[in-house]
């Protein structure tokens, strides 16, 4: 008879998996990760996409599969949910810090939409600190971030919007 | 052909034709950030066509595949405003604003749909789209209120575009008989004053009614649609079953 799968301990290895677009984010910083569930004797790892175009989703699949297949799990499959939504209050405050080693400033309050006038929130260059910084363009590299200046340093930077 | 089906198809239809015109702008923008942004702002709208049509598609034994690639044009439902040709930049931000004001609207009443999938990708999508009217209302407001030429070509696009709104909130049996759509017409008046705000602002003038072209619920539409279908499905119907 198989040995009963310990589920705190696959979580804690799916969770492990990076995000491909920010690598220093791994699914459970991000909070993609929503479950890890035994159904029977079926590994049922539940994620949920941060914007709903979002390419990584397919290669997280792929990854927490292998990442299954290296625990010898036979039997396993992973479910994607859409509701309640992501918002970027689910990304872990251990994430949120990670980012900012990384050099992407990380979600800050809520989402600066909502008018015909443009709001301008004050954001601190990860780099050096400033608080000097201009936005570019509300949208960057990925459907996640936003591209910024500081005009202190001069150098450009990623922010990781709240939504 | 069930109500849920019909009515989630028009939904997925809108956003996967939206997006497949919001691509064409990739490496054509007028600046570099412009390409990202509507690069995303398509993704967003694929990503959106995506779970829809596979959601349609659940219903009727299909695949989103199967809706996006073989379907020919009198299939598709959506609003003829998504299948207009790219026109110059002011048009492209002109349907952004027309477009993504609208479908913020809906999916905003959407989230509290009784139907779950529905409500689950209301709930996303509206945040997304809130980012779509915003980058659209930036671009109105700075180039209506730019030079002479760019308002000149702002109020162009938006007089062009503006016989193609009225059919977002046309009314049909459908909507009214199926409990977890969204009447379109009820959505008109907000939109009308958020649209109006932006263009009010942005020094342009609001476009009088007009004659309203409409029939893309019913399958009937322009001829540029069956060139977009042709571009969007020839690969898949070249090689079918392919993947790579």
């Amino acid at each position: 008879m198989a040995v009963k799968p310990d589920v705190s301990e696959i979580r804690r290895v799916v969770g492990e998996v990076p995000d491909p677009e920010v690598p220093v984010l791994t699914i459970e910083d991000l909070g993609v990760l929503r479950d890890v569930r035994l159904d029977d004797d079926e590994v049922v790892v539940v994620i949920t996409p941060t914007y709903s175009g979002c390419p990584a989703m397919d290669m997280i699949r792929t990854e927490i599969g292998q990442a299954l297949d290296r625990l010898e799990i036979a039997n396993h499959r992973v479910e994607t949910v859409l509701s309640p939504a992501w918002t970027t209050d689910w990304m872990s405050d251990s994430g949120k810090q990670k980012l900012v080693e990384y050099g992407i400033a990380p979600p800050t309050g809520r989402q600066a939409v909502g008018g015909p006038v443009l709001l301008s929130l004050t954001l601190r260059c990860p780099l050096c600190g400033s608080p000097d910084t201009t936005e570019l363009s509300r949208f960057g590299s990925t459907s996640c971030k936003s591209l910024w200046r500081c005009n202190a340093c001069r150098e450009p930077f990623d922010h990781f919007k709240a939504i | 052909m069930s109500d849920l089906y019909a009515y989630v198809l028009r939904l997925g239809d809108d956003a996967l034709i939206a997006a497949q015109r919001t691509a064409e702008w990739i490496a054509a923008a007028p600046q570099l950030e412009e390409d990202v942004a509507l690069g995303n702002i398509g993704l967003d709208q694929l990503g959106q066509a995506r779970t829809l049509l596979a959601y349609a598609g659940s219903l009727v034994g299909k695949t989103e595949d199967d809706l996006a690639y073989f379907r020919d044009e009198r299939e598709f439902t959506n609003l003829q405003l998504c299948e207009l040709p790219n026109g110059d930049f002011a048009h492209a931000m002109a349907r952004l604003l027309y477009f993504a004001t609208y479908q913020h609207l809906l999916y905003d009443v959407l989230r509290e749909s009784s139907d779950e999938t529905l409500a689950g990708v209301a709930g996303k999508a509206v945040k997304e789209v809130a980012y779509h009217v915003d980058h659209a209302s930036q671009w109105v407001l700075r180039l209506g209120d730019g030079t002479d030429e760019s308002h000149r070509r702002m109020q162009a696009a938006l007089d062009a575009l503006w016989p193609y709104t009225a059919e977002m909130f046309a009314s049909d049996d459908l909507v009214k008989r199926l409990p977890v759509a969204v009447d379109p017409a009820t959505l008109e008046q907000e939109w009308l004053r958020r649209v109006t705000e932006v263009i009010d602002a942005s020094t342009c003038t609001r476009p009088e009614s007009s004659y309203q072209h409409s029939g893309g619920r019913e399958g009937r539409h322009t001829e540029h649609l069956g060139y977009l279908l042709a571009e969007l499905q020839h690969v898949a119907r070249s090689h079918p079953g392919a993947s790579w």
